[in-house]
């Protein structure tokens, strides 16, 4: 797959479709569009699908122990949280293109992409995973060490079960934002539903062209939309007694 | 003195708060709505200051009808202390404590040495002025809530269930210094509280009110104990009315025998010399009553030991020379001799006195009195 | 890349990273004033009548729309709209995303401020004979302050962010760097850019950071001058408050 053209403003219309241009240019001319573009645009989706959920699942699986190193050890709770603070505050696409240097891959390589959404969502998670634990009710905590068990046995049968429903509601807002942020990568080539973002806009010089832009935010909804489902759906799956409640 | 007149509170969803309420409360009196939860006695409290609006009746402040005056005007007319103290969690104590003076375009400076003389008033060190909320106890809060409800000196306090967030110990410390303010203030308050102790213990009327906002019985704390109007007030004053009711009746002077005391650090044979019936009580070397020692079990005198504190029974309470009936009697029934201890304001021995004979005084009151309008005299009772 | 940084001609040419760190900052602060003066007022309003919660729903939902698209999506219906000068063809669908986004996170962090303090506060408050706008002016608003923050906070992160991107659409500010040394394939340029941003969002951060100091009453923020000693204190500071999740959406 090639890159769309770099230039600002972009003049030149690497990607313009040759034959299938829909005639239709208002924002319904997507239907069309997608028709016209599908095998190009369902893989653009299936990498922004990748791009947005691999990240979270690798981010909550570094996120949890360190959340828990927050915890356990009251004194990393203050260095750790900041520095996730800090990581936190630098724009994405600072961190896109500052990636190649920092792992030494390609500038276009999706994996920067994937990093660096990684470690947006463990700066998020981090602190999550750490009050969240935090918050599961003192005597819950003493009632399952009077009962015998272990530190550990506490930590997984007990403590994490608890603090499921937050650090759900923190993946779901990282999942959502990832969507986002797929797309703004798109910017620097990056290969994802970004580029029917990029095509609009080099289409649209003269005069509007909406369906590619349309069909990208309608797709972007869907998918962030999606995901939110899954990990919902997840979360009730690893909690049923709060099904039990009508909790949501 | 504030005067409900057939007041009602209807909810949307047709639920009836409160029904056809007449009430007066006097000035310079405490007035408490009692009653299981749902009764109404919040509901009624919030309607004086018209936190809640009331749907039929009025409710008249001295010859003013409240509906007639624009609520913030009315409030700030008018002392709020509720639960949990509700103070401004970003104002130091001295700010919260001026927040009515300051709404009233008050003095700054004025508001602020008022504030410091109440807090003085209500048993605050001074040095808590400049405090936050968050750095002070629940029973400080508590006195920094009714210190606030009293900067602007209003003629009326509306109080709702202040003291049931702090514990037990603190509550009755609280209770106490309460009265002795009210006793030097003389404000017409309005008290709501769930607790028929803390009812009778505060109240100069109480109001029980039985869910659906009726009004099951207003009397003095005497008479709600002694003629509980029907079984629902009956059971709401609970157990022990009759021990408790004499918690009002003051004993008088009561027939006090002579207590031959030893003082601790005497030797054992003088103890056991002084025992009476098994039981010998101990004072200080300035006769305060210490405790009970057994002498039917004490060593051989020719042994030297002395009288030390370890050895003492302290099952005994105290009574006053001017203490009620219950106090009275709680002294003779709680001493392991049988024999209660009387002492004086400084809490020097008087004497004893035994069960039998505050029973005979309180048979001999009851005769009297004829009735059950036994006036109130101790300013609460022992416990 | 230091380099770059270090040739004071880059600096201060027209264009130069003075001029866009300026620029950048002018589109940021336009939108967050706005933001501010839309969806504070607006949040202390829903909080205190616990009326138009819905209103909050919806300014979330937008938080899925996707920044880029969104943006692009504005400039190309606006662009034959506008025929003024300069750089307003960009700026100003730049500005309604920048708003878009930054009202979302003011509005529910407000609302939650508001909410979140404790109900025996207010009804003293009322209670003692406040009007309705005292209330709000008085005692929710000083109380909200530490959410109120964290919204503005999260905000401005994400207005400073976006800014760059708008630099794709033809606009000034720092994300020129990243995309004409992207373009040019001058990476000590693009790289320069980028860490400039980051360090443009670290700055405002730590600046509202204390600002957020010197305005939250140390009673609500729990940072006491003196200890309280054990005997008088309860436990403590007062809980902290849960601050909403930021989001990145750019």
């Amino acid at each position: 797959m090639t890159p769309p053209g770099l230039t600002a403003p972009p003049v030149l219309l690497h990607h313009a479709p040759t034959a299938g241009l829909a005639v239709d240019s208002s924002p319904g001319g997507m239907f069309s569009y997608f028709s016209d573009h599908r095998d190009e645009v369902l893989n653009w989706l299936g990498y922004h699908a990748w791009l947005s959920a691999v990240p979270v699942l690798a981010g909550l699986l570094i996120a949890l122990p360190l959340g828990w190193l927050a915890r356990r050890y009251r004194w990393t709770y203050p260095p750790l949280v900041t520095a996730a603070g800090v990581l936190y505050t630098i724009p994405s696409i600072a961190l896109f293109v500052a990636m190649p240097e920092l792992i030494g891959t390609q500038i276009l390589d999706p994996i920067n992409v994937a990093v660096a959404l990684t470690v947006y969502t463990v700066a998020l998670l981090v602190r999550v995973v750490a009050d969240g634990l935090a918050a599961v009710p003192e005597d819950v905590a003493q009632a399952a060490t009077a009962m015998g068990l272990t530190r550990r046995q506490r930590l997984l049968k007990v403590e994490l079960p608890l603090a499921v429903p937050v650090i759900a509601a923190g993946v779901r807002v990282a999942v959502v934002a990832n969507v986002s942020l797929v797309a703004v990568a798109g910017t620097i080539g990056v290969p994802n539903l970004g580029q029917l973002f990029t095509t609009g806009f080099q289409l649209s010089v003269g005069n509007p062209y909406y369906p590619p832009i349309t069909l990208g935010i309608v797709l972007c909804v869907l998918l962030a939309l999606v995901l939110d489902l899954l990990v919902v759906g997840a979360t009730r799956l690893v909690t049923p007694w709060r099904r039990a409640v009508g909790g949501s | 003195m504030i005067r409900f007149e057939s007041v009602s509170k209807k909810y949307p969803d047709g639920t009836l708060a409160v029904d056809e309420l007449d009430l007066v409360a006097p000035s310079g009196r405490i007035t408490v709505l009692v009653g299981p939860s749902g009764c109404g006695k919040t509901t009624s409290l919030r309607m004086i200051n018209r936190m809640i609006e009331p749907t039929d009746g009025r409710i008249w402040l001295d010859d003013r009808d409240t509906a007639s005056v624009p609520t913030h005007e009315l409030r700030r007319g008018i002392g709020y202390v509720i639960q949990h103290a509700g103070l401004f969690p970003h104002r130091t104590v001295v700010d919260n404590i001026t927040t009515v003076p300051e709404l009233l375009g008050q003095d700054k400076k004025r508001a602020r040495a008022r504030a410091m003389e109440l807090m003085e008033r209500v048993g605050l060190p001074a040095q808590l002025a400049k405090r936050y909320p968050a750095q002070l106890s629940g029973g400080q809060q508590q006195r920094v809530g009714v210190a606030r409800a009293l900067a602007a000196d209003p003629p009326v306090m509306l109080m709702d269930e202040p003291f049931s967030a702090v514990d037990p110990v603190v509550r009755a410390q609280l209770q106490n210094e309460f009265l002795r303010l009210q006793g030097e203030l003389g404000k017409t308050i309005v008290f709501v509280t769930h607790d028929i102790d803390e009812a009778i213990k505060l109240g100069d009327q109480v109001a029980v009110l039985r869910v659906g906002g009726h009004l099951a019985q207003l009397a003095s704390p005497a008479d709600l104990l002694a003629a509980p109007a029907d079984t629902f007030v009956a059971e709401f004053v609970g157990r022990d009315r009759g021990y408790r009711a004499l918690g009002f009746a003051g004993a008088g002077r009561l027939p006090l025998h002579h207590e031959h005391s030893v003082a601790l650090g005497s030797g054992l044979g003088e103890a056991r010399e002084a025992g009476v019936d098994g039981w010998v009580l101990v004072t200080d070397a300035e006769e305060r009553p210490q405790g009970w020692l057994r002498t039917d079990r004490l060593a051989d005198a020719a042994s030297g030991e002395t009288v030390v504190q370890e050895q003492l029974n302290l099952g005994g309470t105290l009574a006053s020379e001017n203490a009620t009936l219950r106090e009275a009697l709680d002294s003779a029934l709680s001493s392991p001799s049988g024999r209660g201890v009387i002492v004086d304001g400084s809490g020097l021995l008087l004497g004893t006195v035994t069960a039998s004979e505050v029973l005979a005084r309180i048979e001999q009151q009851r005769v009297a009195a004829d009735g059950p309008s036994v006036r109130r005299t101790g300013a609460g009772e022992a416990s | 890349m230091i380099q770059w940084l270090n040739d004071p001609g880059n600096w201060t040419a027209q264009g130069g990273i003075f001029d866009q760190l300026w620029a950048h900052l002018q589109y940021a602060l336009i939108a967050l004033v706005v933001a501010i003066v839309l969806a504070l007022p607006l949040g202390l309003l829903i909080g205190h009548t616990g009326r138009g919660r819905w209103l909050v729903t919806v300014a979330n939902a937008v938080r899925s729309l996707p920044v880029l698209g969104l943006l692009i999506l504005l400039y190309v219906m606006l662009a034959p709209h506008i025929h003024g000068r300069g750089d307003t063809v960009y700026l100003l669908p730049t500005e309604i995303v920048l708003i878009l986004l930054a009202v979302p996170p003011l509005l529910a962090s407000t609302v939650a401020g508001v909410e979140n303090v404790d109900p025996a506060v207010r009804d003293a408050a009322a209670g003692m004979g406040m009007r309705g706008g005292q209330v709000v002016r008085k005692v929710e608003l000083p109380n909200a302050l530490p959410l109120v923050f964290s919204g503005l906070r999260s905000a401005t992160l994400q207005v400073i962010a976006t800014a760059t991107v708008a630099a794709y659409l033809g606009l000034g500010g720092l994300g020129r760097f990243v995309y004409d040394g992207q373009a040019s394939q001058n990476f000590a340029e693009r790289n320069a850019g980028a860490l400039l941003v980051a360090l443009l969002a670290v700055v405002a951060d730590l600046l509202l950071a204390v600002a957020q100091r010197y305005t939250v009453s140390r009673g609500v923020s729990g940072r006491f001058s003196s200890r309280p000693d054990a005997s008088t204190s309860a436990e403590g500071g007062p809980p902290e408050l849960p601050a909403p999740p930021a989001t990145h959406t750019a």
